[in-house]
């Protein structure tokens, strides 16, 4: 069975220490998270996590299977890329003098689809959302000017199917 | 030992009244029914213990030797009665001790819940005295746990522990209490927890898997049912019972699985496994349909997965979705609890007998009696075997005690040759392979199981692991027998060194001490055995005992147990000699 990249969704209660439970259980199979992003989800006081490995179908469902397994975990699902809209974020910090000493700069801006957050006298701060690799070529485009801080986001995505996940709860609640 | 307090219902309060946490605590167990636990005091859990002596006469505390003790003996109690074992200990080291006991408990599906000590929430994370993350420690090691760090979650929390440790797959669960929230004061009521909306206990059988497992076994020409202790834990012998006889199908079980099923019943064909018996082992690679009943197909069963069953059709009834296609792929699975399923399906099973298939385990088994078993149990050669002292177990005990092991060849010989007519009979680690798990693992099932006998049957080795628990046999009178089946060695390694390397014998020989004179110090009773001719006699003198007694047996240093699925083998590869 050969690698793929899977997007995890977890919708979980909001309780500390359940990422701790969560990451674990990829530690004891020896599996990287490649990405990770915990958030509100569209249920009230439901969280979802979101976790990128790169791993076989077989191991992504035994790590499914776990996760489910954990008390405060309603429910986990996986997905490969096509079965998803994914995106990640990216904040680039760059010299202020660039900006209108360096032509191209502009051009990347506008290319790039990304917008300028924030302008000071020292440094401007530009977002850009994506695919990882839209945000890593701006990166390679604004990497000879000099990048002053970058950062990029887990993985953010949402299903194309239905994840069931508020009749799911409605079923718990009944029980 | 002291009597123990008679189980009290105590009638859930309605209406609250002001207490502290550390009351809160033994309030909250005594409303789940708990009159018994395991401990070991200390600093953070101080205001518990002050606690635990207002109440004595509610809720006996058993202090062990060690916190690891605590946690084997919450499991042996709760092993042979079937209830939450409850283990009590302090922050820092006290609940790091805890660990190995979780650990085991996890992996064989034991519920417990253990309260630690922590230091006061104010001090959280400033690495003060006996300050320990224990939820981070314990978090890969527990089905569920949570650090308390107000007064007022007590009653809500101690009420989803239990109900996590019980329900469904059961599982060890663990509170770790500020000492803050022992001293504050809460308004106290009590209400059961009866669910948690993120968890569902047990799956609810599917009719349309019911049906398809049914067809298979109804077409099966040579069907193999291979059960554990999901049997057990869910209560189900019964239903495994009616299930075996009246489809007439051979039943084979894992090491966790020993006594749901009379060891003298026809169609008991064996137990699975690296050491299980030869017959059971070469046919699941002969069989057509293989019905796995709460087991959960672990290495030590299956040998090499890409020649485990290939040929079958495999059914796998199972409460916990996430070990249906873990190992092995599962052609059905029935999920629920075992007792659901199996008597849901009974009534869709065609009588049958499989005469031709049976035979073929009878003849396996004269195979394995003339090679191996015959001279375990009824040796010629001069030394002593294991085998035979687990022989005159059965014969002294009428097959009715409560066999206890510990890890190794002792625990292989013990699970081969012991016999039962009752269920939740076998007591040991399974899955974790804990050393020094039987001492204290003995001491809860008697506690568990009071008019019942309970042997412990320990290696020289893991003996040692725990043997400070002969304190607690001493302080409270616990009638366990001990036997340690003493060959000098660490048996098992020492076995693997011989067969695959090459006998560099490294760090297995020990040198032991007098084993007599050590449970002589404790004031127990002791006897050793070094000749065949007083081992009648002497375990017969055992189990006539009404008072703790350890007995030492002497046996053969360099016996290996067999048959063997060497590691990385096939099933169908098992070896006799």
């Amino acid at each position: 069975m050969k690698n793929e990249w899977f997007t995890i969704s977890v919708y979980s209660e909001n309780n500390v220490g359940l990422l701790n439970r969560i990451s674990g259980i990829f530690l004891k199979r020896h599996i990287n998270i490649e990405s990770l992003n915990v958030s509100k989800s569209e249920i009230d006081h439901v969280s979802k996590f979101t976790i990128v490995v790169n791993t076989t179908e077989k191991w992504v469902h035994n790590i499914v299977g776990q996760i489910e397994k954990q008390i405060e975990v309603i429910k986990a699902f996986y997905h490969t890329d096509d079965e998803t809209i994914y995106q990640e974020s990216a904040l680039f910090k760059i010299a202020s003098n660039l900006l209108f000493d360096e032509r191209q700069i502009q051009n990347i801006i506008k290319e790039s689809n990304s917008q300028i957050v924030t302008v000071s006298r020292e440094f401007f701060v530009l977002a850009k959302s994506g695919r990882r690799f839209e945000i890593d070529e701006m990166y390679e485009q604004l990497k000879p000017f000099g990048i002053m801080q970058f950062v990029r986001s887990g993985r953010i995505s949402v299903s194309k199917d239905e994840m069931q996940i508020s009749s799911l709860l409605r079923e718990f609640q009944h029980n | 030992m002291e009597t123990l307090k008679e189980k009290k219902t105590v009638q859930e309060q309605q209406k609250s009244v002001k207490i502290s946490g550390a009351e809160a605590i033994i309030h909250c167990l005594l409303a789940e029914g708990v009159d018994l636990i395991y401990g070991y005091p200390g600093g953070a859990i101080m205001p518990v213990y002050d606690e635990l002596y207002k109440f004595q006469d509610k809720l006996t505390h058993i202090l062990t030797r060690h916190e690891q003790g605590a946690t084997h003996a919450a499991q042996g109690y709760a092993r042979v009665s079937g209830r939450v074992g409850v283990a009590i200990a302090t922050s820092g080291p006290g609940a790091t001790n805890l660990v190995t006991g979780l650990a085991d408990a996890q992996i064989d599906s034991t519920p417990l819940v253990c309260i630690t000590g922590q230091v006061p929430r104010h001090l959280l994370g400033s690495d003060a005295f006996q300050e320990t993350d224990i939820i981070g420690i314990s978090t890969p090691v527990t089905k569920w746990n949570y650090q308390v760090t107000k007064a007022s979650e007590i009653p809500e929390i101690m009420a989803k522990a239990f109900y996590i440790a019980k329900s469904g797959r059961p599982g060890p669960v663990l509170v770790d209490i500020t000492k803050n929230a022992q001293f504050d004061e809460l308004d106290f009521s009590y209400t059961k927890c009866t669910g948690v909306r993120s968890y569902k206990p047990a799956p609810k059988p599917d009719a349309e898997a019911l049906k398809q497992a049914a067809d298979l076994i109804n077409n099966a020409k040579k069907p193999l049912i291979v059960w554990g202790q999901g049997v057990i834990l869910g209560k189900a012998e019964e239903e495994l019972k009616a299930l075996v006889e009246k489809a007439g199908i051979p039943a084979a079980w894992t090491i966790m699985g020993a006594s749901a099923l009379d060891t003298d019943h026809p169609l008991n064909v064996g137990m699975v496994g690296m050491h299980g018996n030869y017959g059971p082992n070469i046919l699941t690679n002969e069989c057509d349909v293989l019905i796995a009943i709460g087991m959960r197909f672990d290495d030590r069963v299956t040998g090499r997965l890409e020649d485990y069953a290939k040929q079958a059709k495999v059914i796998h009834f199972e409460i916990d979705p996430a070990e249906v296609n873990k190992n092995v792929h599962a052609d059905v699975a029935v999920l629920g609890n075992s007792k659901e399923t199996l008597s849901l399906i009974l009534s869709l099973i065609n009588p049958n007998t499989h005469k031709e298939w049976l035979q073929l385990f009878a003849e396996k088994y004269q195979i394995e009696y003339d090679t191996v078993i015959k001279n375990d149990i009824h040796p010629t050669k001069e030394g002593l075997t294991m085998g035979e002292v687990i022989e005159e177990i059965n014969l002294a005990s009428d097959q009715k005690a409560v066999i206890v092991t510990d890890v190794g060849q002792h625990q292989m010989i013990g699970c081969r040759y012991a016999k039962f007519k009752q269920s939740k009979s076998n007591i040991t680690s399974g899955g974790l392979g804990t050393m020094g798990f039987a001492l204290p693992a003995a001491i809860g099932a008697k506690m568990g199981a009071m008019d019942r006998e309970v042997v412990a049957i320990i290696g020289d080795g893991g003996y040692q692991m725990t043997i400070q628990e002969l304190g607690v046999i001493f302080q409270h009178n616990v009638p366990v027998k001990i036997v340690v089946l003493n060959n000098d060695h660490l048996g098992m390694v020492r076995q693997w060194q011989e067969l695959f390397f090459d006998r560099r014998y490294a760090s297995t020989v020990m040198t032991n001490p007098d084993f007599v004179k050590i449970a002589e110090g404790y004031h127990i009773e002791a006897k050793r055995v070094t000749e065949r001719k007083d081992l009648k006699s002497t375990v017969q003198e055992m189990m006539a005992s009404k008072n703790p007694y350890f007995l030492e047996v002497k046996v053969e240093k360099e016996d290996n147990v067999f048959p063997m699925i060497p590691s990385g083998a096939a099933v169908s590869e098992i070896r006799l000699k």
